[in-house]
């Protein structure tokens, strides 16, 4: 652990928070595109669900998102080996956040106003002193 | 400001925050029983599919999967992202009425600050639109729409 340098380790940290930011913007975005699921429900009952499950299993946005996620799990596996946990998740955690968030305004097109930047710093800091 | 969510969708917002935190918890309860898992012993991983913490944390994970799908469905990332963080407070919580964990002063503020900001974006609305259109809204406002 002590040979790892800086540089490393934030590149791992930031590799997969990019992951994680990448996979929950394109989820975020196919779930914008097809709206309401509950509109998407084809009948009553449980049958009712095949509606919205091909509706999202379909989406280009969903399939690229979750390989996101996916690789993201594994990465986050493989920077766990070199960073250790006390650090990496409270990191990543707080990168997630901040990047969601600058994604969710840039790309989504969500209207991040003040009082969302407020609850999005105060996630950050939480997340921080909640894994001390 | 159009703030009214569904009975519902408050139910599958209360769902992530549980089954997130929960599921996580069993999860890594389970695997601690397990053990540690390298390349060397990748068969362990299949073993770990029989475990009923494993199982019942995987289960757990994906209700959060769908319901978190959902909630993007009806509500902005950012409105939405809040309300997983409160996983991490619920975690705390069961940690120390539970498990009865120490709970220092800093994890203690870090609870606070995660409520508070999830009462900040709750208070607002759970969907905003495209910038472009607030420009429509502000003629709607001025009364040049009517």
């Amino acid at each position: 652990m002590m040979t790892t340098s800086v540089l490393r380790i934030w590149t791992a940290i930031a590799g997969v928070a990019a992951l994680a930011i990448a996979g929950e913007v394109l989820i975020a975005a196919a779930m914008r595109t097809l709206g309401d699921l509950d509109h998407l429900r084809t009948g009553p009952g449980l049958r009712g669900y095949l509606g919205p499950i091909r509706a999202v299993l379909s989406s280009p946005h969903f399939l690229i998102g979750a390989a996101c996620m996916a690789l993201n799990f594994f990465a986050m596996l493989w920077a766990l080996s070199i960073v250790d946990l006390s650090l990496a998740a409270p990191a990543i955690a707080s990168l997630t956040y901040i990047g969601n968030a600058i994604a969710a305004k840039l790309v989504l097109g969500e209207n991040v106003d003040r009082r969302r930047w407020l609850a999005i710093l105060f996630v950050c800091i939480g997340v921080v002193l909640i894994s001390k | 400001m159009k703030h009214a969510l569904k009975p519902s969708q408050y139910a599958i917002l209360i769902t992530i925050m549980l089954t997130a935190s929960v599921g996580d918890t069993l999860l890594s309860r389970g695997m601690a029983q397990v053990g540690q898992v390298d390349f060397q012993h990748l068969g362990l991983l299949w073993h770990a599919l029989f475990n009923p913490y494993v199982i019942s944390g995987i289960v757990l994970l994906i209700c959060f999967f769908a319901s978190y799908m959902t909630a993007l469905s009806w509500a902005d990332l950012t409105f939405v992202m809040p309300a997983t963080a409160f996983g991490y407070v619920i975690v705390a919580l069961l940690s120390r009425f539970w498990l009865h964990e120490h709970l220092s002063n800093y994890r203690w503020a870090g609870i606070v600050l995660i409520v508070c900001a999830v009462g900040f974006v709750a208070g607002g609305p759970s969907r905003t639109e495209d910038p472009p259109s607030h420009h429509e809204l502000d003629i709607m406002d001025s009364g040049a729409g009517r």
